[in-house]
């Protein structure tokens, strides 16, 4: 983050950004960009320490199922209903995080748990169908009608420019927290953690606290995600936000793009979305199915010759051994 | 508590005996794989969704009797599970396992993507119809005591060729020792890919089970895939008799819990039994301490 100016300079330039495009399709994949980059961003905080979750759509589920329920059946605004949310999935995070890390799950282990997890919540948002709507999902009641096009206390907006810049603002936060624990202590007792759990308690590291702060944080960040998500779609069902689908989709993405550096989860969600848009475009109809072949092809290719991801590999290239700025850590996903 | 102990409660939990067997038997290739190889295939329930597809195909389409389409599955299966061994597990052998776990879980969205490109996302029926046992006022479908019954067999089968053939005792000898045996004179590498194609074999075995039961369409897998490696790690990864255990024991939870409630808080019941599982004794049910 040495040369700010850059920064600077790329942030205006996304700002203006709405101000030229007038493609309502293009605005939308952008803001989609913005909203998954953040979730990615969210995944890595602890994917890039060897806690590789397979239940992050849990989270992102919450985000969206209890600030979408507390305004439909409460009229609760979603200025109140994210707190809510996230706290809920803060708790969520504490309660399935403080045994696994107490108890010395982790590998696969803790992905299985947390893919568990995933299917926990998937299954109650399916049988509570009387008020969530089951698989067919729901939309959050509108008060975009009569002229109105816009409501500060519903979060909801015709114009795809105001959820530009929340979704904008919501991945450079993404980006602060990432910055933030990277430069923190937190962030070497994890690295510690991550290589040699008895070591790093050896040496004063709680580990424990350390692997439930990387964790909550993360959880909090996703259900805020999942939350935008539901606002901006209008519509939510289990499937496009709480499903094992999601949380695999969550884990490629990153992986493709690279988990160890910064820009890496946003290089993935860029990638992927691009990929699925390009072939909407040219191919068209089926899409979702062959996307996703792609996809799953490509995991596997990325994960037997490209562990680090291709942001990760490109800025190894670029300054080999500078471990110390933030770099590609190490050659491989733990 | 009278009409808690009715009929159709009894029906409930004898349904749940017969898919535990079934469940037992879909744990049962996951954990030969896990014990022997050491990788978890994420993908395995979408192996026993393309064997789904094959009995289909051969039978409702091409009009094969049903038994061979059953041994064709089976065959396909394995020789499936011996490509994945090849193609995909073989080059991460030696990497972080949760690499293992994710490289499979590739190739979970790739088969499910190209079974809906290949197959639609339509339900497919087989439209073979058996009729039920009925016992007093129970009814037990006749495609659940078979599955039931040819899950036991195939068990006994397996249990028998692990004690008794050269292959078999290779295959025990190396999940105890990884290292060791190929200083024994044992090719590794065969064993791996053997047991790949008994995994597979198995998970064809499975797919002709379910398909007398379930309709087939491409995400079928997500409905068997986690209660199955749940099922593995609940009984302990590796551990034949202890998935055995649990398979029932989720089986129970499943039926009697959409029994008393619904289906879907059937399944919240299991998967929050086995997170809780998982911190109470996270080494499985009959593992011993590692």
């Amino acid at each position: 983050m040495k040369p700010r100016p850059a920064w600077a300079f790329a942030i205006a330039a996304l700002a203006i950004l709405p101000l030229l495009v007038s493609s309502n399709y293009l605005l939308h994949v952008m803001v989609l960009v913005f909203i998954w980059s953040f979730i990615y961003t969210a995944w890595s905080l602890m994917g890039r320490f060897g806690l590789v979750s397979f239940g992050h759509s849990a989270f992102m589920g919450i985000g969206a199922y209890v600030v979408t329920m507390l305004w439909n059946f409460h009229g609760l605004s979603p200025w109140l209903g994210i707190p809510i949310a996230v706290a809920l999935a803060c708790g969520l995070a504490v309660l399935i995080g403080y045994p696994c890390f107490r108890f010395r799950i982790t590998g696969h282990y803790f992905a299985l748990v947390t893919l568990a997890l995933t299917e926990v919540v998937r299954s109650v948002i399916v049988a509570l169908r009387d008020t969530t709507g089951g698989s067919l999902g729901v939309t959050p009641n509108s008060v975009l009608k009569d002229g109105t096009t816009w409501s500060l206390t519903a979060l909801q907006f015709a114009d795809k420019r105001v959820f530009f810049y929340l979704a904008l603002g919501l991945w450079l936060f993404g980006l602060w927290v990432w910055q933030r624990i990277d430069r923190s202590m937190l962030r070497y007792a994890m690295e510690a953690v991550s290589q040699e759990e008895d070591a790093a308690a050896s040496v004063g590291v709680n580990v424990t606290r350390a692997k439930l702060t990387v964790t909550v944080i993360s959880a909090a960040l996703t259900a805020l995600g999942g939350a935008l998500y539901g606002q901006y779609q209008q519509y939510i069902n289990p499937e496009t936000v709480a499903s094992i689908g999601v949380s695999l989709q969550i884990v490629f993405a990153v992986i493709a793009g690279g988990m160890f550096v910064r820009l890496g989860p946003t290089t993935g969600a860029l990638f992927t979305l691009l990929l699925t848009e390009a072939l909407r475009v040219t191919i068209g109809n089926k899409i979702n199915a062959l996307d996703s072949t792609i996809y799953g092809l490509m995991l596997v290719l990325f994960i037997i010759y490209m562990p680090t991801g291709i942001l990760g590999r490109l800025m190894r290239k670029k300054k080999p051994a500078d471990g110390a700025s933030g770099g590609p850590a190490r050659p491989a996903p733990a | 508590m009278a009409q808690f102990f009715d009929i159709f409660l009894l029906e409930a939990v004898l349904n749940g005996l017969l898919f535990g067997g079934v469940l037992a038997l879909l744990a049962l290739g996951l954990n030969l794989v896990f014990g022997v190889i050491d990788v978890v295939w994420i993908c395995y329930a979408e192996l026993m969704m393309i064997g789904m597809y094959t009995v289909y195909y051969l039978h409702n389409i091409y009009g094969l009797p049903l038994f061979v389409a059953f041994g064709a599955a089976v065959v396909l299966v394995g020789a499936l599970g011996m490509l994945l061994h090849v193609l995909v597990i073989r080059p991460v052998l030696n990497s972080e396992p949760i690499n293992q776990l994710l490289v499979t879980g590739g190739v979970l969205t790739f088969l499910q993507a190209a079974a809906t490109l290949a197959f639609g996302i339509e339900f497919k029926n087989l439209g073979v119809s058996m009729p039920s046992l009925l016992v007093g006022e129970i009814s037990l479908p006749w495609s659940r005591i078979a599955a039931a019954l040819t899950a036991v067999t195939a068990m006994g089968l397996l249990w028998l060729f692990l004690k008794k053939t050269y292959i078999g005792t290779a295959i025990r000898a190396i999940s105890q020792d990884r290292a060791i045996m190929p200083l024994m004179g044992v090719d590794a590498s065969r064993i791996y890919l053997t047991t790949s194609a008994i995994g597979g074999g198995l998970a064809g075995l499975g797919a002709c089970l379910l398909v007398l039961q379930y309709d087939v369409h491409p995400a079928i897998g997500l409905s068997f895939g986690p209660l199955t490696f749940m099922v593995c790690v609940l009984g302990g990864l590796g551990n034949m008799l202890g998935g055995f255990i649990a398979a029932f024991i989720f089986a129970q939870l499943i039926n009697v819990g959409g029994f008393v409630w619904s289906t879907e808080w059937g399944y919240v019941m299991a998967f929050g039994f086995f997170i809780v599982m998982m911190f109470v004794r996270p080494q499985g049910i009959l593992g011993g301490k590692s």
